[in-house]
């Protein structure tokens, strides 16, 4: 890690010395948590940030370090990048919030956007995907699918990302079959291979035939592919080589978009400071591909909800729903505001165990 | 809760499954550390021996030869790691940890192109009549090859240390390398084979995850298993069937905390997420009898 880091570092250095010659593009930085080889969360920022390199050729000049720790370390190499004369600085991790507004604040012309924070500033934007949308269309097609009436759900953390996606999914899964159960494991980690196999075979044995996932590795579906009868969905990445089954489609982050057009408002000179959170209908979350192995009449109601989604004209959380409590959250037809669902920190009404507190 | 949704039999056969990875890695540090060398570097042998397995067994499109390319590429960088301690004798904890960083970088770039790609099928060994006796069968006689090798490995290690000449010498070389010089042993390449076999061990363990438990190559994917097995060794009083009980143990404790999960069971999931590393550090240092070799982690140079 350190070495990759080193060397990215020194990539990096390379390309200051050589950029203060060049005529003047516009340099984009990115910095990552992870290795942009992990196949999920970075990977996906770095489809992004080579994207913007397309897009814009010799206009435009990105610059990346990877395995940067959530922290210190964030704010020097945050340093470092503007420094070396970055216009604009993507920050791609919940962890980077303060490195990020705290540097902004020393370099005023440079432009920071901070992935699924909360801080904004005249120099520093936020954006985030809602990737609960996603999880509403694999529910609904979960629900279908279920022949045991189990659902098993790997969580990773039990923040509000995570809970938010169990909910959306159970919401839909519930609507198309009332007796579905969510069997639901908190494994505490992004990424452990190992374990998320664990996990999934776990579930598998007792009794789930559909497996949704919220880690990052592939390990849950080459579980279910040896179980031979359990249906996966994609997560992050499109996991396409499990595909027709078990994996029967998937969310893909896509960030592409986003990175265009905000390197593109900086070269028009138009950038201002927002909160963007899209969902399906800006492409910024994608499903991918329902195969085959789901039946016809599922896979066109599940495209014509995916669309209805990205439209506006339904919401995932549309009322009447109760916590799970049972006290009253949503009230008929009402729809769940932005920010009960970004602090989202409770079950709906129908799900078993509890939140790990 | 619902107990009866936690079948035992699956959950022992899982357990046997979730044990290989832990089992292969350390009993190949077993013998490293028996040769009075402590190589920490476990965790980088095992990532590069997941990448070199997938890589081969992808361009072959065989698993057996992955699982021997892996075997190679761990013993190659473990060899990296003797000549740096042995002939240059440099600090072997240093280097070890050195080698972890080595190894996870080294990985990471090896596996660049392979990242998404899927590895070839490694079926379960339905093993004739073994397999159908009731209860017993689907436990212990239905596994992929590789768990077979792992126990195998373990028993040829313990019977190795045990009864063999050869094993008689590894012991003297770590417990008082000066005496087993005097003597007239090599000591430098009685620890250079132990150094190797380690590597190799390490990643077969490595392809395990990349070839069968995933079965995908992905950056960092050991996730820490090279220092669990590290410590299994120590817990285990560096003893091959204790070692063996330790990794099921802490394999068994892993998976029988997520079925807890899934059933409903009404304790925390941060105790149960703890409970495997609990469970494996209390009963091995209940058991715990045995005691380091003498010269464990001590640079040899015959002048001295």
């Amino acid at each position: 890690m350190t070495i990759k880091s080193i060397m990215a570092g020194a990539t990096f250095a390379a390309s200051l010395s050589t950029a203060a010659f060049a005529e003047d593009p516009t340099k984009v930085g990115f910095i990552y948590v992870g290795p942009v080889g992990d196949g999920g969360w970075t990977y996906e920022h770095n489809q992004g940030r080579l994207a913007v390199e397309e897009a814009f050729g010799d206009a435009v000049e990105t610059v990346f370090v990877e395995n940067v720790p959530e922290g210190a370390d964030a704010e020097r190499v945050l340093q470092q990048m503007a420094l070396g004369g970055a216009d604009l600085i993507f920050t791609t991790s919940f962890g980077y919030m303060d490195p990020t507004i705290n540097v902004a604040e020393k370099f005023p012309d440079v432009k920071f956007e901070h992935a699924t924070g909360y801080k904004q500033a005249d120099n520093v934007s936020v954006y985030s995907a809602r990737f609960y949308e996603g999880r509403a269309v694999q529910g609904h097609i979960a629900g279908h699918m279920t022949e045991s009436n189990v659902i098993g759900y790997i969580g990773s953390f039990p923040i509000p990302e995570v809970i938010r996606g169990i909910n959306a999914a159970y919401v839909q899964a519930k609507a198309v079959n009332p007796d579905v159960e969510f069997k639901i494991v908190w494994a505490y980690t992004w990424f452990d291979p190992a374990k998320e196999a664990e996990a999934a075979t776990v579930l598998i044995e007792q009794g789930a035939d559909v497996i949704l996932q919220h880690t990052d590795s592939t390990a849950p579906q080459a579980a279910a592919q040896a179980a031979g009868n359990v249906v996966t969905f994609g997560q992050a990445s499109d996991m396409a080589e499990f595909g027709p089954f078990p994996r029967v489609s998937s969310i893909i982050d896509n960030w592409s978009p986003y990175y265009i057009a905000r390197t593109q408002a900086v070269i028009d000179g138009t950038w201002e400071s927002t909160s963007t959170w899209d969902g399906i209908g800006s492409g910024m979350v994608g499903i991918g591909e329902i195969t085959d192995a789901v039946p016809a009449e599922v896979k066109a109601s599940a495209e014509a909800l995916r669309d209805s989604l990205a439209s506006g004209e339904y919401h995932a959380f549309t009322g009447p729903l109760n916590k799970q409590d049972g006290s009253a959250w949503l009230a008929d037809g009402e729809t769940a505001d932005d920010g009960t669902l970004a602090g989202m920190n409770f079950f709906v009404e129908g799900l078993t165990g509890e939140i790990p507190q | 809760m619902d107990w009866t949704a936690i079948n035992p039999i699956l959950l022992l056969a899982s357990l046997m499954v979730a044990a290989t990875p832990i089992i292969l890695a350390s009993v190949g540090e077993l013998i490293v550390e028996r040769a009075g060398v402590l190589n920490l570097g476990v965790e980088g042998m095992m990532i590069t021996g997941a990448v070199c397995g997938f890589i081969v067994a992808v361009n072959t499109g065989s698993p057996v030869l992955g699982f021997i390319g892996a075997a190679i590429g761990g013993a190659i960088l473990s060899l990296l790691f003797g000549f740096l301690t042995q002939f240059l004798l440099s600090n072997q904890v240093a280097t070890g940890l050195a080698l972890t960083l080595f190894g996870l970088g080294l990985s990471a770039l090896m596996g660049q192109s392979y990242i998404g790609i899927k590895a070839p099928d490694f079926p379960d060994w339905h093993i004739p009549l073994l397999g159908d006796i009731p209860v017993i069968g689907p436990i212990v006689f239905q596994h992929d090859p590789m768990v077979y090798v792992g126990l195998a490995i373990v028993i040829a290690v313990w019977s190795f240390l045990k009864y063999s000449r050869a094993g008689l010498i590894l012991r003297a070389v770590g417990e008082n390398h000066e005496a087993a010089h005097a003597l007239g042993y090599h000591v430098i390449r009685v620890r250079m084979l132990a150094i190797m076999f380690g590597g190799a061990c390490a990643g077969l363990g490595g392809a395990y995850l990349s070839l069968v438990r995933v079965p995908q190559w992905t950056e960092g994917m050991t996730a820490g298993a090279g220092w669990i097995a590290l410590a299994i060794v120590v817990f285990a009083s560096w003893k091959p069937l204790r070692l063996l009980l330790g990794a099921y143990l802490f394999g068994g404790v892993t998976v029988l905390q997520l079925n807890l999960q899934a059933a409903g069971m009404a304790i925390p999931v941060e105790y149960l997420s703890m409970s495997p590393y609990l469970a494996t550090i209390a009963v091995l240092v209940i058991m715990r009898a045995g005691r380091a070799p003498g010269s464990l982690g001590q640079s040899f140079h015959a002048s001295r």
